[in-house]
């Protein structure tokens, strides 16, 4: 068991190194020079601009301005951002939590809709509630999202007057200094009247839109998984002894049939951080994803370059432990 | 299609024949039997077919594909007005449905292009995207999973760490920083999004690989002398393509979902070019005045990916009876 962790843990780290050789290619080959990023068009003197290459490592081998990166990074040094002039892992880690929030609300959202969705297409095989899961759910699969954000602000927000448009909170109404950086707890903790269903309304929108996607995929995963197992001896088994339909599926059924479920929720977290990207630019919501595209518009490849790096950390990471969770609750491969 | 060419070929090649021979019988086993006098063989192009058409949806999404594909191949055709050319009397004018005249039938954008030309120029450029990065990363794809299954050793650890790492960077952010670093068109969209799906391939044509190098004929084939390179293209290629075929019919649905959220983002193609993507983001500010805007160029990459992906399953469903999803 601890074998195959560490054989685990050591293959992601030539992926790791992988990732900081690509970002620091892709860094030197974004058009426009670091220096005249700083300096404008006005020119600069010879004598300065030859300090300002070596103040930046500049004149150094290509092999040791790497290894300069390597070191950095692994001290926690993700670059400066050119445009506030802060660590780029100061400004990520006070973002993040907005990231965060949004994605764990889209994953609650998509599980707690997508597995029971699942079981009962599985268990209705062929019937009229199948044949609908199936199409929302291909529908939701081949959603454009941003498109998907828009109608429901169209419909939702504009038409209705539900919803807020924008934004994490009702910022003209209620002002609290963030204590955790998610907003449900913080507002709760800030104990003014109405901050809580502020910041649930504004939840909303951005967790249907972003969940959309792994709901489907969830549904659709959960649906053929649990047809698989339904089809086993030991289904047939309990219920030759008479259990009740109940206690056959959601005894018996479900808890093997969740196994590749849990595996494709966890590898969900990519495609909700990539989500996050498009979700968080509609909504004017203030997490890693709008900023990563702000950086773009504004040049900032510092902040574009330790975000990516930091981003990817984090699918890596969280694979990673997927992997060994998936080890952890199928005694097949513990035991292979 | 490749996969037809490779089915139906008169005079097959050894490796070729056992594709027919295996997808042969497992049709004949699902559903062909009752079609066809007992006994008889059905052709192997007849037996995909009537295992593909037993799935309404996938004949449904066929129809769609060729339906949209016509009208991208015969855009200058079929398409009212220019894509680009400005009405400026008739700036936001609604569709027919809403009040709008028949000269404008989806009404137009807010520099008085026409929505309908626009969104029909937009489906060459959208299966065009989705068709260019299949093509490319199929390719590719072959090239390296085959290379990374033969050879064996450093270009094997090298090909698929590479793979590895693309697929931990989350896929847009990756096709971000790709296009911010080569700028954002067209072009670049293609390369970002290639790239993007590319280990997918790779992965399935290794593993395809590595299970067909073990079987009899593959050491037949070795033993009678055949060289490397033949061994690896006309011996075993032939024999990976079926779950090739699928995954690059959905590959398109995702290429042109993705080359669209680059769009939107402003990191695909340029205005004044009619990208679906591109036109929600010129949209954006019209959501309360000319909903019609918003909702159209949307709907069109909804219908387009569904009926790809509808497409995609049905051909999973007949030439991959092993990946059946019930």
């Amino acid at each position: 068991m601890l074998k195959l962790i560490l054989r685990r843990v050591a293959l992601t780290l030539p992926t790791f190194v992988a990732l900081m050789f690509v970002t620091f290619v892709a860094v030197r080959l974004v058009p426009g020079d670091p220096i005249e990023a700083r300096t404008g068009e006005r020119g600069i003197d010879p004598e300065r601009l030859a300090a300002l290459r070596h103040e930046l490592g500049l004149d150094q081998p290509v092999w040791k301005q790497f290894l300069d990166y390597v070191y950095a990074l692994l001290h926690g040094d993700f670059g400066v951002s050119i445009v506030t002039k802060t660590p780029v892992l100061h400004e990520f880690l006070i973002l993040f939590p907005a990231t965060l929030e949004l994605a764990l609300c889209a994953l609650v959202f998509a599980v707690v809709l997508g597995v029971p969705a699942g079981v009962l297409a599985a268990v209705k095989r062929g019937s009229v509630l199948d044949h609908s899961v199936m199409a929302v759910a291909l529908a939701g699969y081949s959603m454009p999202i941003f498109w998907w954000g828009l109608l429901l602000i169209m419909f939702m927000s504009e038409y209705l007057g539900l919803t807020p448009v924008s934004g994490r909170m009702d910022l003209i109404n209620y002002y609290f200094e963030p204590v955790t950086g998610f907003m449900l707890i913080d507002s709760l903790l800030s104990g003014e009247d109405g901050a809580f269903s502020a910041a649930v309304a504004h939840l909303i929108l951005p967790t249907i839109v972003l969940g959309t996607i792994p709901l489907a995929v969830i549904a659709r995963m959960t649906r053929s998984s649990m047809l698989e197992v339904l089809g086993e001896d030991y289904v047939r088994t309990a219920r030759a002894k008479g259990l009740s339909p109940l206690r056959v599926v959601g005894l018996h059924a479900l808890r093997n049939a969740l196994i590749p479920v849990v595996t494709v929720v966890g590898l969900q977290t990519g495609t909700l951080l990539a989500g996050a990207v498009l979700t968080e630019t509609i909504f004017a919501w203030p997490g890693v994803g709008k900023w990563l595209i702000e950086s773009i518009s504004r040049r900032d490849y510092p902040a574009l370059q330790g975000g990516i790096m930091l981003i990817s950390a984090i699918v890596i990471l969280v694979n990673l432990i997927v992997d060994m969770l998936y080890v952890a609750i199928n005694p097949r491969i513990r035991h292979g | 299609m490749a996969e037809e060419n490779a089915i139906d070929d008169p005079m097959p090649t050894a490796p070729e024949r056992l594709l027919v021979s295996e997808s042969g019988l497992s049709l004949s086993a699902a559903a062909v039997a009752e079609a066809e006098p007992v006994g008889a063989e059905p052709s192997p192009l007849r037996a995909f077919w009537s295992a593909f058409s037993e799935n309404r949806g996938a004949v449904l999404g066929l129809a769609v594909v060729v339906f949209i594909s016509l009208l991208a191949l015969f855009a200058p055709f079929v398409a009212p007005h220019s894509p680009i050319e400005q009405f400026r009397q008739s700036v936001l004018l609604p569709p027919v449905w809403a009040g709008g005249n028949w000269t404008f039938p989806f009404g137009t954008d807010a520099v008085g292009r026409d929505v309908l030309s626009r969104l029909i120029y937009g489906a060459r450029i959208s299966l065009g995207i989705g068709l260019s990065v299949m093509v490319v990363s199929v390719a590719l794809g072959i090239v390296l999973g085959l290379a990374s299954a033969f050879l064996r050793g450093l270009v094997e650890v090298v090909i698929m760490r590479v793979m590895d790492m693309v697929v931990a960077i989350p896929s847009l952010v990756l096709a971000i920083l790709i296009v911010a670093v080569l700028g954002p068109s067209l072009t670049n969209t293609i390369v970002a999004v290639t790239v993007v799906y590319l280990p997918r391939y790779v992965r399935l044509v290794r593993a395809a690989a590595l299970a067909e190098l073990s079987k009899e004929y593959v050491v037949a084939a070795q033993v009678a002398g055949v060289g490397r390179l033949r061994l690896m293209f006309v011996t075993v290629l032939p024999n990976c393509l079926a779950p090739l075929i699928v995954q690059a019919a959905l590959g398109i649905s995702d290429a042109i979902l993705e080359a669209a959220a680059l769009g939107f983002l402003g990191l695909g193609a340029q205005p004044p070019t009619p990208e679906w993507g591109a036109m929600l983001a010129d949209a954006r500010e019209f959501i309360r005045s000319a909903p019609w805007i918003v909702t159209l160029p949307g709907l069109a990459i909804l219908v387009t990916v569904v009926a790809i992906n509808l497409m995609g399953d049905g051909l999973r469903d007949a030439l991959d009876p092993k990946l059946r999803r019930s």
